[in-house]
């Protein structure tokens, strides 16, 4: 949170494309952002903008192939994760960047215990013996706010709700202290009542723990709460970046704007505004050479389609990547 | 789980009545006459005689009231007698076979281990073979192992064996002399010699048997394996920082065994009944040779003892199959 710190991970230029059969699909372009201790920076998107690959990318955590990292660079703890070799890289996977991903039904292996896929990095990075692993987990269970922790690690994880199997999740991803905690849309999937549960329970660990967290949603509602920063993103980039305030109070980017249209302010009236942004994420089968959202945009003019807008810096620490200059529409 | 073993092994005794009686009545109204090779000399009196001592005079119910009786009562107590050596056997009548006059599970116990040691083995074999190149050709897909796998899985599955097994016999047997041609059904295995003996005339039909066995069962491995490789718990598995080995071998592995083991559970009967073609044209004496010789021969007696205990392991592997899937499976429970 503090300015000025040095991020815990940097990421420059991150590339990342599918090799399918029809053709290459360029899912990030030149993502760039970094992340300081301790932080909570929101990634907000609708679905398909590249949200989860960029992030897999970080951790190479994607089929390749299909996939394939074409440039970049991944800092963190003073190394960069993209040329390390695969056992460094395991020894980062769940040790140092824990992650949480968006279905907790399918996430758990069905065949396991929980208390089996908690030891698991408990033994495989802090060199636990089994009973000490044991100890942990019911430890690392009762944390989460499961009750009756003791006793649970016995059981498979369908014996339990998709709430709580999201618990069991954070416990592993949080198992080993990491400094990073990547949450992929990890209250999509849930009950509403539930979300605010398991949102809750991410910022009391946040109190308790101090991890760095990046959380992944397509609901700018569910951030505008607990983030510090905020960045947004379209067609595989980053079009807006900035702190939580500056995004509410002064979003730059037509897209960004739009997002916020369909926060819902009250409970129940969302559906109508769902529509204020019409049309599809583009799927992104070139290298963008004009601004990936021009064609749902109100405010494009002939350079969106000539230029793909660089980011720059509008306010302090608040950057946008579009042609409009939204101040001169606004007086 | 007690409970529903019980309930499913109560509820297996009708339906193998049924198809008791189903086989007992298809046999009975098949034509084939047991006496039709006998000289056509004999005085039709004689011959009447004779359907009367093979207890053909009597109502077909009758019959097949004296054969179950026979199947159930008496002949389980011979075969327990000579398994313990147990003075247990019961008095009475026993099931015998039309062709040679002795007791049909005389006959059977003497087979079995003619077909265990070649279709049991390449079984075994068969499924040791297939479970890694499977689990290997799934990790590796579109790989020249797979590819190859593929290949050479595809031959094994669309070849019949009575393609590959006399092709084998020619090259092998006729042409390079290396395996007897005929399989000698009378060698006793006592020492190191004709150990090796029975190892030479098995190797052609064991290898058939096995090649069509891992073909099946490795395909069946890979698209288990594939199904699971994708699945969100495999990512996770990676995002913990397991090796790839322990997310392959006992991530996916367990998962993807399930069905499996199942399929090879199910499958076991089949190497009770004999590969009957394979035993046919190998002239291995196992139990499918039996069965055919006896279907030709009209001996009704073995053909309906051999089908019913078929039937039997059929159903009880079927039972097997469904306990290993529950055992296997925490979210499956029966009761
Ligand atoms: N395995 C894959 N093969 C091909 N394309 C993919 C694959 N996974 C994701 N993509 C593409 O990458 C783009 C970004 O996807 P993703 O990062 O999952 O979006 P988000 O998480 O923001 O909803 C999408 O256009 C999607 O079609
Ligand atoms: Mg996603």
């Amino acid at each position: 949170m503090a300015d000025g710190a040095l991020p815990v991970l940097d990421v420059k230029n991150l590339k990342t494309v599918f090799r399918t059969r029809a053709g290459d699909i360029h899912a990030v372009n030149s993502v760039s952002f970094d992340l300081k201790p301790g932080e909570l920076l929101g990634v907000v998107g609708e679905s398909g903008s590249g949200k989860s690959v960029t992030m897999m990318s970080l951790l190479r955590l994607l089929p390749m192939p299909p996939a394939e990292i074409l440039q970049g660079q991944v800092m963190l703890g003073g190394r960069d994760l993209l040329t390390t070799g695969e056992d460094d890289l395991r020894a980062v996977r769940g040790r140092e960047v824990g992650f949480i991903f968006q279905d907790p039904m399918t996430s758990l292996n069905p065949v396991f215990t929980v208390g089996f896929q908690i030891m698991e990095p408990l033994r495989r990075h802090m060199g636990m013996t089994r009973a000490q692993a044991r100890r942990r987990a019911a430890e690392l269970l009762q944390l989460v706010g499961i009750p009756d922790a003791e006793r649970r690690l016995k059981d498979y994880p369908h014996q339990f709700s998709g709430g709580m199997r999201q618990r069991v999740m954070i416990a592993i991803a949080l198992a080993c202290d990491p400094q990073v905690l990547i949450a992929d849309e990890p209250t999509t999937a849930l009950d509403v009542t539930i979300q605010a549960q398991i949102l809750e329970l991410v910022k009391e660990l946040r109190q308790k723990l101090g991890m760095a967290i990046i959380w992944i949603t397509h609901d700018l509602g569910v951030i505008a709460g607990i983030a510090d920063r905020v960045m947004v993103m379209y067609g595989g980039q980053v079009v807006e970046h900035g702190p939580v305030r500056e995004i509410f109070r002064n979003p730059a980017h037509p897209y960004t704007r739009a997002l916020l249209q369909t926060v819902p302010k009250v409970h129940g009236d969302r559906d109508d505004k769902l529509r204020v942004i019409e049309g599809q994420p583009p799927i992104m089968v070139t290298v963008p050479t004009a601004c990936p959202f021009r064609d749902r945009c109100a405010h494009a003019f002939d350079r969106c389609a000539r230029e793909n807008p660089a980011r720059r810096e509008i306010a302090p620490g608040h950057d946008v990547a579009c042609h409009w200059d939204h101040h001169e529409a606004a007086t | 789980m007690f409970n529903y073993t019980l309930r499913r092994l109560l509820l297996a005794i009708p339906t193998l009545l049924f198809i008791a009686l189903i086989i007992f009545l298809l046999l009975e109204l098949s034509p084939g006459d047991p006496l039709a090779d006998m000289p056509l000399t004999i005085p039709p009196e004689v011959r009447e005689q004779m359907r009367m001592a093979l207890g053909l005079g009597e109502a077909w119910y009758i019959r097949f009231y004296k054969w179950l009786y026979m199947f159930a009562v008496i002949e389980p107590s011979h075969v327990l007698a000579g398994m313990t050596g147990l003075d247990m056997a019961l008095e009475g009548p026993r099931i015998l076979s039309w062709q040679t006059r002795s007791p049909v599970a005389d006959i059977i116990a003497q087979r079995l281990p003619q077909t265990l040691w070649v279709v049991g083995l390449s079984y075994v074999l068969g499924v040791l073979v297939a479970v890694p190149i499977g689990v290997y050709s799934a990790y590796r897909q579109y790989s020249w192992f797979d590819q190859a796998g593929s290949f050479v899985s595809m031959v094994g599955f669309s070849l019949p064996t009575f393609f590959t097994g006399p092709l084998l016999m020619l090259i092998f047997a006729v042409w390079l002399g290396w395996f007897p041609i005929i399989y000698d059904t009378t060698l006793v295995v006592d020492d190191w010699s004709t150990f090796l003996e029975q190892l030479r005339q098995m190797a052609m039909p064991v290898f058939v048997l096995t090649l069509y066995n891992a073909a099946q069962i490795s395909r069946f491995m890979r698209a288990s394996m594939l199904d699971n490789l994708n699945q969100d718990y495999v990512r996770t598995a990676r995002a913990k920082g397991m090796n790839e080995r322990v997310v392959v071998l006992i991530h996916v592995l367990r998962n993807s065994l399930i069905p499996v083991v199942t399929v090879i559970a199910l499958g076991i009967p089949t190497v009770f009944t004999g590969a009957i073609i394979t035993e046919t044209i190998f002239r291995v004496n196992g139990l499918g040779q039996l069965l055919i010789t006896a279907i030709y021969a009209s001996d009704i007696p073995m053909v309906l003892t051999l089908s019913v205990v078929f039937a039997i392991l059929i159903v009880l592997f079927n039972l097997i199959a469904d306990l290993l899937y529950a055992f296997l499976d925490p979210r499956i429970r029966y009761d």
